[in-house]
């Protein structure tokens, strides 16, 4: 049923999209019908899969820069309690601030590449990945902390055998937030200032008068979104496997 | 040897008063009292473990203490015999496998070493706490009523799997089960805001069976003893 209506609603929101553009006789450079942008995406295949390929790019490199970062970040807080002092506070007003506001500081300090596209997405991965992951590490079960200071554990070892493992459900959680902002970075960075990438192409479309290319770049954009999101929800799931 | 005496304190309120409790090595002594007059806190004292409560008195514990709680404390994400070994590992030492795996095969467990906590039944689940706490091989061990969420028959079964067990350690057993103290226990006391006592127990040697007429008289009159505070 559930993989049914996955495959049934976009075909019926497709069908009601060329309907509006048939029926209401909406101009094509206000709203294309789906089969006009189906036809930009097949003549544009090749320089959308290049400008694709550099967004992309961009988004996988910020997302592990920024896992990885956040991950040795939260296991630094949780072993250190001098890193705590001098990091907790840092990690709670960075959570307030709308990252995306460094944008143009990032254009301004890395240039209109792929550099600052990368740091874009890395810091808005990072903060949620740390901040919740160091929040499960802090919180082991009463009872397994009990256990580990029991058996006089090591804090090391204590941190890889019991909160680590402990704290996957919840890393797996963090990844999937940070699977839903990170494609917001990346475009919010090549709208700032780019010289490449499906954002970048959007607003270049949209200025020529092209907006059947504009929604093929904006549909590739949705499937890249979808795509990273069901991959952060498989890797979700496998957090939690043998839990309960 | 363990020795606590004194009164025991949550903020400026006495928990327990009067306490006078010595277990003499090798022995069993059984703790009863009413539910929040901190039995589990003076099991976790004796472990060394950090507690909410003041004790004003002295704390003698002579040996290495290991605690098996109500809560089995298994690793949800572990195997039997992953949980078993997880002490060895926890302090970077190699883990004994071979030992571990002998241990759940005496405890009945053979064939279920590689399951995880969810996928056993609570008196298994207990076994395997159990032999987590032989393999650390020590002297001195805390019960804090660690057989209570059992069925009547497990608990039984496990009484006596822990009696044979942790023969010749000092036990401290932490009760509800007037029962279960008078079947395995040398000594027992009863604590409480108004003062610690000892309560009567057979002559005989634990463990004691089950259909004992000692036991059973030993139990009526540990029932008595723990009815009457509330009733006065």
């Amino acid at each position: 049923m559930r993989s049914l209506n996955l495959a049934l609603v976009p075909l019926i929101a497709l069908a009601l999209w060329q309907g509006v553009v048939w029926a209401a006789g909406v101009p094509p450079f206000i709203l294309p019908g789906p089969v006009r942008v189906a036809q930009a995406l097949a003549s544009n295949a090749a320089m959308l899969a290049e400008q694709a390929r550099f967004t992309l790019a961009n988004l996988a490199m910020g997302m592990s820069a920024g896992i990885v970062l956040g991950v040795v970040t939260a296991i630094n807080l949780a072993l250190s309690p001098a890193a705590r002092w001098l990091m907790r506070p840092m990690l709670v007003a960075a959570q307030a601030v709308p990252v995306f506001a460094l944008a143009p500081v990032l254009t301004l300090w890395l240039g209109y590449g792929a550099p600052s596209k990368v740091v874009m997405v890395a810091l808005v991965v990072y903060f949620p990945v740390a901040s919740v992951l160091f929040d499960a590490l802090m919180r082991p079960p009463p009872a397994l902390a009990d256990l580990a200071r029991a058996m006089g554990a090591r804090p090391w070892r204590d941190l890889v055998l019991i909160r680590l493992p402990h704290a996957l459900p919840a890393l797996g959680s963090g990844l999937r937030l940070a699977a839903v902002q990170a494609p917001f970075a990346v475009i919010v960075g090549e709208w700032v200032g780019s010289s490449r990438g499906l954002g970048h192409l959007m607003l270049m479309a949209n200025g020529r008068g092209q907006p059947d290319l504009m929604f093929a770049a904006l549909a590739l954009l949705a499937a890249m979104g979808l795509a990273l999101f069901a991959l952060a929800g498989a890797v979700q799931r496998l957090t939690e496997r043998g839990r309960g | 040897m363990i020795r606590i005496t004194g009164d025991l304190w949550l903020e400026d309120r006495p928990l327990a008063r009067g306490l006078d409790l010595t277990c003499a090595p090798g022995t069993w002594m059984g703790i009863l009292g009413a539910s929040g007059v901190g039995k589990s806190t003076l099991g976790r004292i004796v472990a060394g473990l950090p507690v909410p409560a003041r004790l004003q008195g002295t704390a003698d514990v002579t040996g290495a203490v290991t605690l098996m709680g109500q809560q089995d404390q298994l690793l949800p994400w572990a195997s039997a015999l992953d949980n078993v070994t997880i002490g060895a590992r926890l302090r970077g030492q190699r883990p004994d496998r071979d030992r571990a795996r002998a241990l759940l095969a005496e405890l009945g467990l053979a064939g279920l070493e590689a399951r995880r906590p969810a996928h056993l039944s609570g008196g298994q689940r207990q076994r395997v706490a159990l032999a987590r706490t032989l393999i650390e091989d020590r002297p001195v061990i805390v019960l804090d009523e660690p057989f209570s969420a059992l069925d009547a028959g497990t608990r039984a079964q496990m009484q006596d799997l822990a009696a044979r067990h942790l023969a010749g350690r000092t036990v401290i057993l932490i009760t509800h089960d007037p029962l279960e103290a008078a079947r395995l226990c040398h000594r027992a006391v009863l604590i409480g805001p108004a003062g610690s006592r000892a309560l009567p127990l057979p002559a005989t040697a634990p463990p004691r069976a089950l259909d004992d007429p000692a036991v059973l008289a030993a139990q009526a009159a540990l029932f008595a003893t723990l009815v009457r505070p509330c009733a006065a």
